[in-house]
């Protein structure tokens, strides 16, 4: 936990407004299981702390929730959507497994690689984009796909893809899901069934 | 072709609305308070009757595990509806349509299975990744909640019913049920030894029973038109309609759902716009996600999708998620990428799984490269039968299909690759493409 070079923070504590959240999520578990909560509890932390969890986050969701500080530790550890370093704050998740491999997710590895400038679990000196790699992100009829922070981009190219990554620099907020301007999981040149229902 | 009267997903592709009131328009919460005032017993036999088979991949008939949950309540031991919502399987992303389109289908569901077991609350372990899904099904128990459809009285029928979201946090291993029940306790994902199975000792030690998004969703309509109609589609014991997902090399890849039981290439030309470059240029196809055998053109020609047919050609339905290489794949580098994927999601509990996966991947890594030698293709497949059937849960079978597969159906493409490499073997098909074969 100490050796990953990032300076783990002196203190961490939910600030108020996302104390009334924290509260919450106990309460769907039932009383005395409280541990439930860890994985939300962690989420939220992370999301309180620029989206990576610092020793001292892991600390207080562990007395938050009446638990030894190693158990939380191995729950992070063991999750691969916890950052125990820091991340930038456009995290680009490249998804490479068979069935977007098959659709061109290496064009898209090499792409972001141009054009951030930077290799896998890198970060770009601005602090803008980390670049990983992850297994199936599950939206596998719409490959090749990637994951920035919360939201899916699919359909991609290595151009379109590209695009994307301008668009994240300029500031703007790219519209989510496919690229290609798809519905869904709809085939592309529209909907072989549900044709007869009355559209509401 | 299935009728569009008889699709369940009416909402499959998210082109209306997914909120209480567009999913009333397309009969959700129709009638289930009537539903749920012909018992807990009615709810189960008419399960029962649909020969409904759990659509998470082992394909168990869902109203028999129903009926495993006990018929008593024990006050100290409170019984639990846990959903499998942690879609993870490669090739699938079925459960995610109806997560963010249709999840009114599933929370409806949660109460009348919940309530056929005896269940005053349920949980709904959704992957992590999947955030904005995970936003439109708590919109959807939101509005469940505000109508009076969930919570203290139920649809006014007297039973109290509550339904959680739980997210999870990357890891596909939490997709087992008890490698789920462990992470919703807050643990690690490791899988428990069964027995004690989920029925009997479950979720904080009670009761409970872990059904996949699909198999749930299906229950009300299924509730409301009889289990008698559900049966009449597909083949026996392969019944009703299925959410397939057609991904890879297909010119048109698509979630659609047919009935069980459609013929692989039928499925693909009718609905994904038929393989790239025409069903002559098939190569092989996984189909039902990426832990099930990959089969050869020869086999898809006329193989049925359903969980009967494709056993018998040594493959399985699983998640029913299609994955399409056409002639231009090296299918070796697809098959190693797998074993990557296995390696990496290995728990790491049980030494033939985390210490097989690894030594797997490697050797199919020299597999794409060709830097091996003939032998060790026996020895590949030695390896991978050592791990299947070893392990506490079902990821190291998983891990050790895809390379059954490979090696039964083009064990000649791996030796021409070593053959290759070593010289000995000049041109040919088989020539090999470094460019296309980093795995």
């Amino acid at each position: 936990m100490s050796g990953n070079g990032a300076d783990q923070g002196a203190s961490f504590a939910f600030a108020p407004e996302a104390i009334a959240k924290v509260k919450a999520i106990i309460a769907k578990y039932p009383t005395g299981r409280q541990a439930s909560a860890v994985l939300p509890l962690l989420d939220l932390a992370q999301r309180e702390n620029d989206g990576w969890l610092s020793r001292a986050a892991m600390d207080h969701v562990a007395q938050i929730l009446d638990m030894a500080p190693i158990k939380v530790y191995e729950v992070a550890t063991f999750y691969t959507m916890f950052n125990l370093k820091p991340v930038g704050r456009h995290l680009v998740q490249l998804c490479r497994t068979t069935p977007c491999w098959l659709r061109g997710s290496e064009e898209l590895r090499y792409a972001a690689q141009q054009e951030l400038g930077i290799g896998l679990k890198e970060t770009t000196g601005d602090g803008a984009f980390t670049l990983v790699e992850v297994e199936c992100l599950g939206a596998c009829v719409n490959a090749p796909m990637v994951q920035i922070n919360d939201d899916f981009y699919e359909d991609l190219t290595g151009e379109s893809f590209r695009e994307l990554l301008r668009a994240l620099r300029r500031g703007e907020k790219p519209a989510i899901g496919s690229r290609t301007g798809r519905q869904g999981s709809c085939p592309a040149s529209g909907p072989t069934t549900l044709t007869e229902i009355e559209r509401r | 072709m299935l009728k569009d009267s008889d699709r369940i997903f009416t909402n499959l592709y998210g082109l209306r609305d997914w909120g209480l009131e567009g999913a009333r328009k397309r009969g959700d919460w129709d009638g289930t308070k009537a539903l749920l005032e012909k018992g807990h017993e009615w709810i189960v036999e008419e399960i029962k009757a649909s020969d409904l088979r759990g659509r998470g991949g082992a394909g168990f008939p869902a109203g028999l595990k129903w009926s495993f949950m006990p018929k008593q309540i024990d006050p100290k031991r409170p019984h639990y509806l846990v959903v499998n919502a942690d879609e993870s399987e490669p090739g699938t992303c079925k459960d995610r349509d109806i997560l963010r389109y249709d999840p009114h289908k599933l929370v409806e569901g949660c109460l009348l299975a919940g309530f056929a077991m005896r269940a005053h609350a349920s949980y709904i372990y959704i992957r992590g990744e999947f955030v904005n899904e995970a936003k439109n099904l708590q919109a959807a128990i939101d509005q469940a909640y505000a109508a009076g459809l969930i919570g203290k009285n139920a649809c006014g029928s007297d039973w109290d019913f509550d339904v959680y979201v739980h997210r999870g946090a990357g890891a596909y291993i939490c997709g087992e049920e008890t490698g789920l029940l462990e992470s919703l306790e807050g643990k690690a994902g490791r899988p428990r030894l069964k027995p004690p199975f989920p029925a009997a000792v479950g979720l904080y030690g009670c009761p409970t029973t872990i059904n996949n998004v699909e198999t749930i969703a299906v229950a009300p309509t299924i509730l409301r038109r009889g289990g008698a109609w559900f049966a009449g589609l597909g083949r026996p014991k392969n019944t009703g309609t299925k959410v397939f997902c057609i991904s890879g090399h297909v010119n048109q890849p698509c979630n659609v759902e047919e009935e069980m039981g459609i013929p692989l290439k039928e499925l693909i030309e009718k609905h994904a716009g038929g393989v790239r470059g025409g069903w002559d240029n098939l190569k092989a196809i996984i189909p039902g996600g990426s832990s099930v055998p990959l089969l050869p053109k020869s086999i898809c020609d006329d193989v049925l999708m359903d969980f009967d047919s494709l056993r018998a050609v040594r493959s399985g339905l699983g998640t029913a998620a299609v994955i399409v290489m056409d002639k231009s794949t090296d299918v070796i580098a697809a098959i190693a990428r797998l074993s990557h994927f296995y390696m990496h999601e290995s728990c790491g509990q049980c030494t033939p799984c985390r210490e097989g996966t690894g030594w797997v991947y490697r050797t199919m890594q020299r597999m794409v490269k060709g830097e091996a030698s003939v032998d060790e293709i026996d020895r590949l497949n030695d390896v991978v039968g050592q791990i299947e059937g070893h392990t506490i849960c079902a990821l190291g079978d998983a891990a050790a299909w895809p390379v059954q597969g490979l090696i039964r159906h083009f064990r000649d493409e791996l030796e021409a690759r070593i053959l290759v490499s070593k010289g000995a073997l000049t041109s040919g098909r088989y020539g090999f493409n470094p460019g296309i074969a980093a795995a």
